[in-house]
């Protein structure tokens, strides 16, 4: 049903990016509670140019512990990747939709089939964190002939000379580590942020998006600076996981939102 | 799928080429932040391994500290009591009691070389722990262990042990708190601190070049076997090899001395319930592509077994690649069994195997019994005893009890 008019992830964001617009990409664990569908509609409204849906897995190895409690919740709720899918086909947030998934959650599922379920349910990106430039080909040709855009990322310890053939096969935008860890949420702004940003930005026409560690609408706006958008997971999941709901999460991407807008 | 330049050049257990491939297994499945620390790593093995002060500071450590080469052991009231003769490699003589020493003293020289000042390492039993603790006070590194809260549980006294080498040990308490967990929880370290800090993985797992730096690194096991077989057997090899399998390094170790240079039947004995081989299908965990056990969904099962060394759910992706060409196999053994053969070691030939040990044991006794093709009356077979019992006797004595 969403499949025709799913808006799409590159088209979307590089059109915002052109009107100079910030991206906006909050992060919400799929199947977290029974409030993550609604919740991810209200993100709509609230200012964010994607969302970003994880696909629960039980090892996720570059989350802290807020996103695998959020993980480990949706498991516990019975949560399956093709579930989160079907439930995101079923609404028209009216922006695009990127999953977050780990590998093997593909491989059981097969490529195509994982691609084409995707597009089914209006996904027009996917982010898999441990498939790294030298190990993504098959999933990406999938993805490719699917229409999902694989995003990938670049890190503080990435060195210039791997950045030009990373960006070449990213898709929608490239996804910049902002600090060496896993996702957490950080009082300060790294240092690394803004350096990894602009060695991104000096080699991409690609939207260069900001994740991992930013936390509040402050560093969202320092960041944004440099870089053309952030991804914005721990904070806002840690929100939910405390009960804050829907309105909390309305609030606090709001608040990132005019932060973005006022510069 | 690429094959590792090993097979290309018809070797079995060789170099598996800089995308780390054993057959269609192994690979690098990490993030991006840390595919550069793997790549590092892959060269600075590439080049310590063909450096022979580097060869010979480890063979010299090897020897005046970690106590090689350890013996093989003829067992003659096992082999009357089971009709096939057994030879022991004996790990178990290794200084901190297993073949986990090999490994850490090459690791901790290699990260010495390229200037790291802190370890981490995941453990099950404790044993890799123990290792890695005692290799960094040796070296002045700074170590921290990580392990599950199950087994931190279980394994007391190698916790204590550790902290007394000086090491931290940070208890899991995230997933099934076993040694996944504290895998994941050491990957999670090691993003952060890539800069000072060199993962000490234990096994013959997680993103290439570990599969091959561990199995390289216990290749002296296997090595020494096939020489110290032939001295005994008169120029003749052991009609089977048996090690226990938990992410596989004592079995690639010993399998790597027998696997090109003869045709040794080689068999892996995982734990009944840890049993990549025999209940896994190939998915992609810690950085590998190998057997795993899983779920429909891809969700990675809990291991379950006596041993904390033998609960993980997946497998070195070399010895998935030794199954499909046919060149290895693969069984495995209950707790009831492995509870059985650490009784009849110790009453036969006095030696208290460790429990991951025992399974080895298990199936060369079930074998035996049984008429397996492999363990005929009259066959010879090595096994390795990969670590000693002492850690294990107060759990024994709780459930004989
Ligand atoms: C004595 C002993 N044997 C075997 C193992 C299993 O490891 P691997 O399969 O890598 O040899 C362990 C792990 O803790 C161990 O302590």
């Amino acid at each position: 049903m969403t499949v025709a008019t799913a808006p799409d992830l590159a088209a979307t964001l590089a059109a915002h990016r052109a009107a100079g617009r910030k991206l906006l990409v909050p992060y919400v664990t799929g199947g977290m509670d029974d409030q993550w569908l609604v919740t991810v509609e209200a993100l709509a409204g609230a200012g964010a140019d994607a969302i970003e849906i994880g696909l629960p897995f039980s090892d996720p190895m570059i989350d802290g512990p807020t996103v695998q409690a959020a993980s480990l919740a949706a498991l516990e709720r019975g949560t399956t990747p093709a579930g989160v899918l079907a439930d995101l086909g079923r609404i028209s947030p009216g922006v695009p939709l990127v999953v977050m998934t780990y590998y093997n959650l593909v491989v059981r599922t097969g490529h195509r089939r994982m691609a084409a379920s995707m597009a089914e349910s209006g996904v027009t990106g996917a982010i898999v964190p441990d498939l790294p430039l030298e190990e993504v080909g098959p999933w990406a040709e999938a993805a490719d002939s699917a229409g999902v855009a694989t995003v990938l990322l670049v890190a503080p310890s990435t060195p210039d000379g791997r950045i030009a053939p990373i960006v070449e096969r990213c898709r929608g935008f490239v996804y910049t580590v902002g600090r060496m860890g896993v996702t957490g949420e950080q009082r300060q702004l790294a240092g690394t942020a803004l350096d990894v940003a602009a060695r991104v930005k000096a080699r991409t026409s690609l939207p260069v998006c900001v994740g991992i560690g930013i936390s509040d609408a402050d560093q969202a706006r320092r960041v944004c600076e440099v870089a053309d958008g952030v991804v914005v997971g721990s904070a806002l999941v840690r929100r939910l996981l405390e009960g804050g709901g829907v309105e909390a999460a309305v609030d606090f991407i709001g608040g990132i939102r005019r932060a973005l807008d006022r510069g | 799928m690429t094959a590792g330049e090993g097979a290309a050049s018809g070797v079995i257990m060789g170099d598996p080429g800089d995308r780390g491939r054993f057959g269609e297994f192994g690979g690098r499945f990490v993030p991006e932040s840390l595919v550069p620390a793997c790549m590092e790593l892959e060269a600075a093995f590439r080049a310590a391994w063909a450096d022979p002060a580097f060869r010979d500071e480890l063979t010299s450590t090897l020897a005046s500290y970690g106590g090689r080469p350890t013996p093989v052991t003829e067992c003659p009231r096992l082999s009357a009591e089971l009709g096939v003769r057994v030879l022991l490699k004996r790990e178990d003589l290794a200084h901190t009691g297993s073949h986990k020493i090999n490994n850490v003293v090459g690791q901790a020289l290699l990260a010495r070389r390229m200037g790291k000042t802190r370890l981490v390492a995941e453990t099950g039993a404790g044993q890799h722990g123990v290792a890695t603790a005692t290799a960094a006070a040796r070296y002045g590194m700074a170590c921290v262990v990580y392990m599950g809260e199950v087994d931190t549980a279980r394994q007391e006294l190698n916790v204590f042990r550790m902290e007394l080498l000086g090491a931290e040990v940070r208890p899991v308490t995230s997933g099934s708190r076993t040694l996944k967990d504290a895998v994941n929880e050491a990957l999670r370290d090691w993003v952060a601190t890539v800069e000072d800090t060199h993962y000490c993985l234990g096994s013959v797992m997680g993103p290439h070049p570990y599969p091959w730096i561990v199995r390289e690194l216990q290749r002296v096991v296997g090595d020494e076997a096939r020489q110290q077989c032939r001295a005994i057997l008169g120029g003749a090899d052991p009609d089977v090899v048996v090690a226990c399998v938990g992410g596989g390094s004592n079995a690639a170790g010993t399998f790597a001395g027998f696997a090109d240079a003869t045709s040794s039947a080689l068999v892996g004995v995982e734990a009944a319930g840890g049993a990549a081989m025999a209940k896994g299908i190939p998915g992609v965990l810690h950085g590998m592509r190998s057997n795993l056990m899983q779920d429909e969904a891809g969700q990675i099962l809990e291991a379950e077994s006596i041993s904390a060394g033998l609960d993980y759910p997946g497998i070195g992706p070399e010895h998935a690649h030794l199954a499909a060409i046919g060149r290895a196999r693969y069984e495995t053994a209950t707790d009831a069994e492995v509870l059985e053969a650490f009784q009849l070691l110790s009453r036969t030939e006095g030696i208290i195997p460790a429990l991951e040990s025992a399974h080895a044991l298990a199936w060369v006794a079930r074998a035996a019994r049984s008429g397996d093709e492999l363990v005929r009356s009259g066959s010879t077979v090595l096994v390795t005893l990969s670590g000693r019992g002492d850690k294990d006797v107060a759990q024994v004595r709780e459930l004989l009890a």
